[in-house]
């Protein structure tokens, strides 16, 4: 389990807490960075109905098996990462709440072939929100991202932002998206956001 | 840049894939007795043809997985996706030179 003081965003030296508005803003592209996300990793067999019954008595939420999709639920979601493997996504939680839905998880799936695995502080999550959210996305990935193919709230997708591995999760048709990177790439993928975005205009917005 | 149809999710830019290099070399059943020659075949010599390859692929950047391709190394057309482990698919070679 990681302490509390101890957990600490790789975009801290950013101070984005200070110069963030909290007011609602005109700009094409709104930029934010959520909290660090307590996540834990799920590899099981798809296929077996114990499993998924298992996975929806602990965590509340239907397995989604569907390529490229995710179900949200209560301040939770799963997303689907490959046929035998997801991710446990939760936003606004305590730092214990890793462990704790971890051994939630373990305890449910104990006896099955399957395999939890806590993140820790590895990923970053971004949010990128506004009319021209889908243009900055586009300038550096390339996934087909309209609406058509990318389809709406739930969609999610792991693919390459600016080179960098991202996971894309719409979270609104508004459009809304969060990204989850890798912390040592959050930096430099911000720096892109914000560069990518100045031609609509960009705000720095509390999460 | 190449589509690439990945069998989990779906047809993706070929920048999100990693070539793993030729399919189906079978590692030998006894290695021990093996010459030099024979090792350096199984390790390094690999056919290079022009026309009709199979190929194992990664979905490096998406959902990790392995899956084998068949590909015409000179249009780069992708002829047949299958998954590891399975036979190669019924293609005439000589149609692809």
């Amino acid at each position: 389990m990681i302490e509390t003081y101890l957990r600490q965003s790789a975009l801290d030296h950013l101070g984005l807490a200070g110069h963030s508005t909290a007011a609602p803003t005109e700009a094409g592209v709104q930029l934010s960075e959520k909290p660090l996300p307590v996540a834990v990793n799920l590899r099981g067999d798809s296929g077996d109905a114990a499993f998924v019954e298992a996975v929806r008595e602990a965590l509340g939420l239907a397995l989604p098996t569907l390529p490229n999709t995710a179900t949200t639920g209560e301040g939770l979601a799963l997303l689907w990462l490959g046929p035998d493997e997801w991710l446990a996504m939760q936003h606004d939680a305590a730092a214990f709440a890793e462990a704790q839905l971890a051994t939630k998880l373990r305890k449910a799936l104990d006896g099955l072939h399957a395999a939890v695995t806590e993140m820790g502080e590895s990923l970053c999550c971004l949010s990128l929100a506004g009319a021209q959210a889908r243009a900055v996305l586009a300038k550096g990935c390339p996934l087909d991202l309209h609406p058509r193919a990318f389809g709406g709230s739930g969609h999610c997708a792991q693919s390459l932002l600016a080179k960098a591995a991202v996971t894309l999760l719409q979270v609104s048709d508004a459009p809304a998206f969060e990204l989850y990177v890798r912390r040592s790439f959050a930096d430099y993928l911000w720096r892109w956001l914000e560069d990518a975005a100045r031609e609509y205009g960009v705000a720095v917005v509390r999460p | 840049m190449l589509l690439i149809a990945c069998p989990h999710c779906g047809p993706r830019a070929e920048s999100e894939f990693h070539c793993g290099g030729e399919a189906h070399i079978e590692r030998p059943k006894d290695p021990a007795s093996l010459s030099d020659a024979e090792w350096a075949e199984f390790v390094f010599l690999r056919d290079n043809i022009k026309g009709l390859v199979f190929e194992r692929w990664n979905h490096a950047h998406g959902c990790r997985r392995w899956f084998n391709a068949a590909r015409d190394s000179v249009t780069y057309e992708i002829l047949a996706i299958y998954p590891m482990g399975s036979p190669p698919p019924a293609l005439d070679p000589r149609r692809y030179v």
